[in-house]
């Protein structure tokens, strides 16, 4: 096929042809539009997200006989698992651990599922992104939705589980819950936003991503806790520094506000030696929550920088896909 | 006057890439070869379209009809220039695209219906409209994976036109389904019309356009070449889709007329003068069963050793009633220098009363050839005292037996 230069003179003389005297209502398809604009598009398209959340929890438990059950086997499986190797076998001597490990594990489920979900998205709905027209963030965000939904279901158990174990949550430092999960929220949000765009581009990233979130894991206080591993080992004027660089991982401040919150205990008593020891950090609940904001703050940048790569990379999904 | 959309000098390019490099072992080993070619699918394409107006869009396979479409819908982004669109647009692309095959018909209603930009309960205001004309009461509940592709695109369609939209975008779909659910939609995009609602429609089928539409745009080579009415949009529809690939562009340019667009315009070296229909001699209109004559005057610049001369008929509905070529009736033509005259003659004229279009076309033989067309070059008035309904007298005789 020949190759034609555009048309550069074509500018037309009717270059100010308007559609009417006000322009709301006006949707502009060109090579670029403001960030403005497109949150606009989103929020008109908000009931198509409970639409797609809605249908991607049907859609999974559709065709299978225990149903929305599922959503609990796979993280009780991996508490169990963590609760008979830490609290029996390499007994770390937190009492109570299967509280204190699923406080911060099912929210990091949450987190991890919605990326490994969020970044496939776009390419795997390749038959609505070449033919349909809504802005396409929105089925990156529908994947954290459903999650987010499963989330809540497992809440429930945990929160049955409590009670029977008569384990209470610090109910003075409660709303750090409300606080990390818009927190881990918006991360998701943002992170599934960027990894679905980058992804159709560059289909490693799914692999990638996989990888990286196992190493993510362990980089954060879930298993073990903050206090132990890095309080106690991090000595003299690296303290500050590595402190800080721990503290960067987004999911640090969150994981620990769950834990201060749900399991509820500073200080506890060593299973195995009856010592008094601090589980988590004793700083005041304000810290936690100053934390939390600059966490957010820091995140509402990467949406906005999320955003603006994925209607950068939007224009070409039809021709890549 | 308003205009519901305005194309303004879009341009897309597309990259062809020899083979896509997606993995990062590729990207590593051959981190400079990015091999791949141009292809501008649209360039400088610009046109109104003003509020309650239906524009079909023409153009051969290629020509980047759907390119264009999908920009207007904004699935695709264009490299260059914008689209402005005011007022919800529906855009039907693919019929069922947005279908989840695992939920039911009831579910997908929604879904699509959000996607398409409705609320919940806007859908629930017209979800009993949808089910009726998809005429699928009985299987709304089953999951969509068992439907017939048939089912697929009534449920598609009849969501698409009930969720109200002020611009409706139809890439060839009426292509698909059976005849009565084709005539159904027909029906619904008239009613459309009726509304004062704009339409955006992509065709094949100069019949089509012919009968819906108000304007059209002729695509080339993702080139404009023509905006305007349909009959001399579909003439340089026709032209166009008969030139060879590889021939002159612009070589085959009609009755003197200056083709729009970029490309070079070549003086015709043969053109119609004279074209009449009627009653042989008198040339006023023909009664059904009686006799008709066609009589087309050409004037060439040229001797021709062959060419093929082409005579359609279309009823005042726009529905083709007849199409044919002096070679497939076992004629052969020739064209001399000057003004050549042939006669088509017709004995009994089976067609019903009406004013019928008479469009005529000129070809040579061949890979290359040369094709003039001519788009409404008579009208043929028939009369008709008989009882029948319909397009033609068939002359049905009845006994009992
Ligand atoms: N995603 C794509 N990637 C590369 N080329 C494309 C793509 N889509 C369309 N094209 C090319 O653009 C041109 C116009 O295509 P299209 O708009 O589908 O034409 P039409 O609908 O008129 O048949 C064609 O040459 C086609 O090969």
């Amino acid at each position: 096929m020949a190759e034609t230069p555009p048309i550069e003179a074509g500018r037309s003389q009717k270059a100010s042809r308007s559609l009417t005297g006000d322009t709301s209502g006006v949707r502009v398809v060109a090579s670029s539009v403001t960030l403005r604009q497109r949150f606009q598009d989103l929020m008109r398209y908000r009931e198509l997200l409970g639409a797609l959340v809605r249908s991607e929890i049907k859609v999974k438990y559709k065709n299978s006989a225990l149903g929305i059950a599922w959503t609990m086997v796979a993280p009780a499986v991996q508490l169990a698992i963590f609760g008979v190797v830490f609290g029996i076998f390499l007994s770390n001597g937190i009492p109570d651990y299967l509280i204190y490990i699923a406080s911060g594990l099912l929210v990091w489920t949450f987190f991890s599922t919605s990326l490994i979900g969020g970044t496939g998205v776009i390419v795997g709905r390749a038959g609505i992104v070449k033919k349909v027209s809504f802005p396409r963030e929105i089925l990156s965000i529908a994947t954290v939705g459903s999650q987010a939904f499963y989330l809540m279901l497992q809440w429930s158990v945990l929160a049955l589980f409590m009670l029977l174990m008569r384990h209470a949550p610090d109910w003075s430092a409660l709303p750090l819950v409300l606080v990390g999960f818009a927190t881990t929220l918006l991360y998701a949000v943002a992170l599934a936003v960027l990894l679905s765009a980058v992804n159709v581009y560059f289909r490693d990233t799914q692999h990638l991503i996989e990888i990286f979130v196992q190493i993510w894991f362990w980089m954060t206080p879930i298993v073990y806790t903050y206090q132990h591993n890095i309080h106690d080992r991090a000595v003299g004027k690296w303290f500050d520094f590595v402190n800080w660089l721990y503290l960067c991982n987004p999911m640090t401040p969150v994981i620990l506000a769950f834990e201060r919150a749900i399991y509820g205990r500073v200080t506890v008593t060593n299973t195995l030696t009856h010592q008094p020891f601090d589980v988590l950090p004793r700083w005041p609940l304000l810290t936690f929550y100053e934390l939390l904001l600059g966490t957010f703050l820091v995140g509402l940048l990467l949406l906005a920088f999320a955003v603006r790569v994925f209607s950068r990379l939007e224009g070409n999904f039809a021709e890549e896909l | 006057m308003e205009n519901a959309v305005v194309v303004d000098n879009v341009a897309k390019r597309f990259r062809l890439y020899k083979d896509k490099h997606r993995s990062v072992k590729e990207r590593v080993l051959h981190p400079g070869k990015v091999d791949y070619h141009e292809l501008w699918a649209l360039n400088g394409v610009d046109f109104d379209v003003p509020k309650g107006t239906t524009v079909g869009i023409l153009g051969h396979n290629g020509s980047g009809k759907s390119t264009l479409l999908k920009t207007i819908c904004g699935v695709l982004q264009p490299t260059s220039g914008e689209v402005r669109v005011r007022g919800k647009l529906a855009g039907l692309l693919e019929l069922g695209a947005g279908f989840e095959p695992e939920l039911s018909g009831r579910d997908n209603v929604y879904l699509n219906g959000t996607m398409l930009g409705l609320r919940r309960n806007e859908i629930d205001a017209v979800f009993d409209e949808i089910v009726a004309f998809s005429e699928l009461e009985q299987f709304i509940d089953t999951q969509v994976k068992f439907y017939s592709s048939g089912m697929y695109i009534r449920l598609g369609f009849a969501v698409a036109v009930n969720v109200d939209p002020e611009i409706l975008v139809i890439d060839e779909v009426l292509a698909v389904g059976d005849e009565r659910f084709q005539r159904k939609c027909l029906d619904r995009i008239k009613q459309f019309q009726a509304d004062g609602r704009t339409i955006i429609f992509v065709s094949q089928s100069p019949e089509q356009v012919r009968s819906i539409c108000d304007q059209v745009v002729v695509l080339h080579h993702g080139e404009m070449v023509f905006h305007g009415e349909p009959s001399e949009g579909i003439r340089i529809f026709r032209e166009r889709l008969n030139e060879s690939d590889d021939g002159p562009v612009g070589a085959s340019v009609v009755d003197g007329d200056v083709v729009q667009g970029t490309d070079v315009v070549v003086a015709p070296p043969m053109k119609f003068v004279r074209v009449t229909a009627g009653a042989p001699g008198t040339g006023g209109p023909v009664a059904t069963h009686g006799a008709a004559e066609f009589s087309l005057e050409i004037q060439s610049e040229i001797d021709v050793p062959e060419v093929l001369v082409t005579l359609e008929l279309i009823s005042p509905l726009g529905i083709e009633l007849s199409k044919v070529r002096s070679d497939e009736l076992g004629l052969a033509f020739s064209l001399h220098e000057g003004v050549n005259s042939f006669i088509f003659s017709i004995d009994s004229l089976p067609f019903l009363d009406g004013r019928h279009q008479v469009n005529v076309g000129l070809s040579t033989p061949g890979e290359g050839g040369l094709f003039v067309w001519f788009e409404q070059a008579a009208i043929l008035e028939v009369t008709y005292a008989g009882k029948s309904e319909g397009l033609v007298d068939l002359e049905i005789e009845g006994r009992s037996a």
